[in-house]
């Protein structure tokens, strides 16, 4: 495994007396790709604040790039992209010249940050907003606009908070295929999301966070064996039946879980299960075979699903 | 893991390292400048309403204040004018410091308001390598580079209305920039840790920026006041910039000290008022 470019020891982040992150520990090597998964609340963002070097931690240790946040603040974050959560484009410059202001933070002399610019806006695809005002573009295209903008530095490591919320489908593909490119040209990804497919898509190994803590960690393949079976069957009787139907079946499968709108039986065929359930008289109004996700992997560690 | 990898890895995180301290020399030796050039940029934008208010306040104001006003105070004063000289050059100290407070006052408040809220720029700068203090310094500067040149079309105004009685006046430039730092960095604090906006802006010009214009020894000497309102002056950045004016425009006679004590009590703000805008907003952004 290469060298860690970030490690956290026990980071901890307390508001008062309420610890929004509490004591987590991970590694993240160079060149990895590192995804940060929880609900609302989890810890997510601030933890994201911390290894940016902008939010000082209460205790335990953490060293990006080799350097405690502490002392080295500025070095740290010349090193870094950050896409927050929130946009923060400054909605009175146009669109170009969002990019040439950031560039300039990081010391980019003019010259070569307006020849940048222009790549940016080409890899974002706003070649031809390049002199709208940033109030005039579409939630999507602020989003792919703070990306570019994140990249102007060159960065080693690419901190992304919820890189694709608010995007379309399409725009998240297009997106996911940049990200994986970067990634190829050995940039290192640490990312949080609400979204398995995402998670599934981009990250290497993953954490799973909750109310501060992490629950599992490792590769999202990983994480489905150890913590879901191969395949679930979802079946849904109308949300009167649930209930009822779920106290009938409790031995199904490996595991069963009730869900206000459906049942999910967790085996490693599905297939067989929903026969069972035909044989047994239970008509099911309808029935879905899939694999199983992180999405399910989650549900098994907190009893909570992830987008309530 | 072989003593080799381990020596290997170790040198990956040792270049990183070296790379990251090299390039963290630049922004944080130039990061204050980065910022000013940020908010010059987005001063452009309304660089024909700041050209046109400074040039137009001038003119209305020494027009109506110094021609109107002042030829029926001439009239009634007599030949030995206000502490000696024409109602026009004894108020005219005090407008180019109202003028450079005015402007002062309004780069201090919104764009520290809306920097934090409404167009969370500061966030994304201390996101870069930019720190909170140099943020603070930053939006200092570009107060400075909007406020002083203000002063200077104000001053080549005033002279061309013959209010100056000679080019020593140049120092009036000095003064009221002075003066509307002071005043600046006395709201700057405030307004960088306004959470909401209740109208506060609205409030400090009506309460604060609007009184102290009226008794500052703007438009009479201070001593025409009663006693018991003439404190208002001692405590007000515009009275000590307007007297310190004076005595740069036109020999205004005071005792030595006291002029000391203007500029000693308005830099004393000033670095106190700095101070603590760097203070409020490395606080803030540090969540
Ligand atoms: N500045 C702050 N002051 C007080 N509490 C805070 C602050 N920032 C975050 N919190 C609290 O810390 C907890 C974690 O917040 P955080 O934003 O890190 O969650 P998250 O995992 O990013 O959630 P989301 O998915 O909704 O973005 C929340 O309970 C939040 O209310
Ligand atoms: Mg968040």
């Amino acid at each position: 495994m290469p060298a860690p470019v970030i490690t956290a020891t026990s980071l901890t982040k307390k508001y008062k007396e309420f610890a929004a992150v509490d004591g987590i520990s991970f590694e993240v090597a160079a060149g990895e790709s590192f995804g940060l998964l929880g609900p609302n609340g989890a810890g997510k963002s601030t933890t994201m604040r911390m290894v940016g070097a902008v939010s000082t931690r209460t205790s335990g240790d953490l060293s990006v790039l080799g350097l405690d946040p502490n002392h080295f603040g500025p070095e740290i974050r010349s090193q870094l992209g950050v896409v927050p959560q929130a946009d923060n484009l400054d909605q009175e410059l146009r669109v170009r010249d969002n990019l040439i202001v950031y560039g300039r933070y990081f010391g980019i002399p003019l010259r070569q940050i307006s020849k940048k610019a222009d790549e940016l806006l080409e890899f974002a695809q706003l070649s031809d907003r390049a002199k709208s005002k940033v109030d005039d573009l579409s939630g999507g295209m602020k989003r792919r606009l703070t990306i570019a903008r994140a990249l102007v530095n060159d960065p080693k490591i690419l901190l992304l908070d919820e890189p694709t919320t608010g995007l379309d489908p399409q725009a998240r593909h297009v997106l996911w295929d940049r990200l994986f490119r970067l990634k190829e040209q050995g940039t290192t990804l640490l990312l949080t999301t609400h979204y398995m497919d995402e998670a599934e898509q981009l990250c290497d190994r993953l954490v799973v966070v909750d109310k501060g803590t992490i629950m599992a960690e490792g590769s999202p393949a990983e994480l489905i064996r150890t913590h879901s079976s191969r395949e679930v069957l979802e079946v849904r009787f109308g949300s009167e039946r649930n209930a009822v139907v779920a106290e009938r079946i409790a031995g199904a499968g490996d595991r069963i879980e009730v869900l206000p709108d459906r049942i999910l039986i967790y085996s490693a065929n599905g297939e067989a299960e929903l026969v069972k359930l035909t044989e047994a008289g239970l008509d099911p109004i309808t029935s879905l075979v899939r694999r199983s996700s992180l999405e399910d992997v989650f549900l098994r560690l907190t009893g909570r699903s992830l987008i309530e | 893991m072989t003593v080799n990898e381990a020596r290997g890895m170790r040198s990956v995180t040792e270049a990183a390292r070296e790379v990251a301290i090299r390039a963290g020399a630049k922004p944080r030796r130039w990061g204050s400048w980065y910022v000013a050039e940020h908010r010059i940029r987005s001063m452009r934008s309304y660089l024909r309403t700041i050209i046109a208010t400074s040039i137009g306040n001038p003119v209305v104001y020494l027009f109506a204040l110094g021609v109107g006003l002042a030829s029926l105070v001439d009239r009634n004063v007599g030949a030995g004018g206000v502490q000696g000289v024409s109602y026009l050059a004894f108020v005219a100290p005090a407008l180019i410091a109202s003028a450079a407070v005015t402007v002062a006052a309004e780069e201090c408040t919104y764009p520290m308001m809306m920097g934090f809220k409404w167009n969370p720029i500061f966030y994304a700068m201390n996101a870069a390598p930019i720190s909170g203090k140099q943020i603070a310094n930053g939006m200092i500067i570009s107060v400075l580079v909007r406020m002083v040149p203000t002063t200077i079309i104000y001053f080549a105004v005033m002279l061309a209305f013959g209010a100056v009685p000679s080019l020593v006046g140049g120092l009036l430039v000095l003064t009221a920039s002075l003066t509307g730092i002071a005043v600046g960095l006395v709201i700057m604090p405030y307004t960088a840790s306004i959470q909401e906006d209740k109208g506060q802006m609205a409030m400090i010009q009506r309460f604060g920026i609007l009184p102290m214009f009226l008794f500052s020894g703007t438009f009479f000497p201070l001593s025409q006041l009663p006693v018991y309102l003439q404190w208002i002056g001692w405590i007000s950045p515009l009275w000590h910039g307007t007297q310190l004016g004076r005595v740069a425009s036109y020999g205004l006679a005071e005792p030595a000290w006291l002029t000391a004590a203007h500029i000693a009590y308005l830099a004393a703000l000033g670095v106190v008022g700095w101070k603590l805008t760097q203070r409020v907003v490395v606080r803030r952004l540090n969540k």
